[in-house]
């Protein structure tokens, strides 16, 4: 499936060599990982992440498209997880294939920037001081308003 | 019509989704967020701020101009945090 939503973790190495084995006559394939991070300065036990999937898979099929038609995509893939997550396990996958770099990574770059605008996900981080919603942050809408 | 909320807006509810009965005069998304405020305190100190409130009609992000007409879902929610 091109858009996976799930809560399980997964295997980024392991998805990136199954998305790559169905490459044919592609040049180019880029693979990006968004993981969970706790830093001594910002540290979290966890994060979940809550999502409408209805929307969210609907979101991500209807971006995956614009991708595939705007970059000239041989394929395109994108995994996100929602549920409990833990720090060092991956959230998102986005994996491209193009017969050129430029566009596998340009497509990378805005199926990113893109769905941390438009992907009903919300991410709630546990740690040594209590809950907290993460804020939405004005730098995300700037990186989505460049691929305008 | 079914409301369905999410994140932060859900917890200050303390619900994820409700049914009602809108009067004729609710028209658009702003119309609906300015009669869910008007009879839930809650729901009006929530969306203080209704810049940070977005919707979505059926599956389907929308301004807050759009009309409701005929919708079966209406999802208010924050800002996305995803990725």
């Amino acid at each position: 499936m091109s858009v996976r939503l799930q809560s399980q973790t997964f295997d980024p190495g392991a998805e990136a060599n199954a998305f790559l084995e169905r490459a044919d006559g592609a040049g180019a394939a880029v693979t990006f990982t968004g993981l969970v991070r706790s830093t001594p300065v910002h540290p979290i036990t966890s994060m979940t992440l809550e999502h409408y999937p209805t929307l969210a898979q609907r979101q991500l099929e209807d971006l995956r498209e614009r991708a595939l038609e705007r970059f000239d995509l041989i394929d395109a893939e994108i995994i996100h997880r929602h549920g409990t997550l833990y720090p060092g396990e991956p959230i998102v996958q986005v994996m491209t294939l193009a017969h050129h770099r430029h566009a596998a990574f340009d497509a990378a770059n805005f199926l990113m920037d893109t769905l941390k605008t438009t992907a009903p996900f919300w991410k709630k981080e546990e740690g040594p001081e209590g809950t907290k919603w993460v804020q939405a942050r004005q730098s995300d809408d700037e990186a989505a308003d460049r691929w305008q | 019509m079914k409301i369905l909320y999410f994140a932060w807006l859900r917890e200050r509810l303390n619900r994820d989704s409700e049914t009602v009965a809108l009067p004729e005069t609710v028209e658009t998304v702003a119309d609906l967020m300015d009669w869910l405020a008007e009879r839930d305190e809650a729901f009006a100190l929530a969306t203080e701020n209704r810049r940070l409130i977005r919707a979505a009609i059926d599956d389907e992000l929308v301004d807050h101009a759009t009309p409701i007409a005929g919708a079966q879902t209406v999802a208010l929610f924050p800002p996305m945090t995803g990725g």
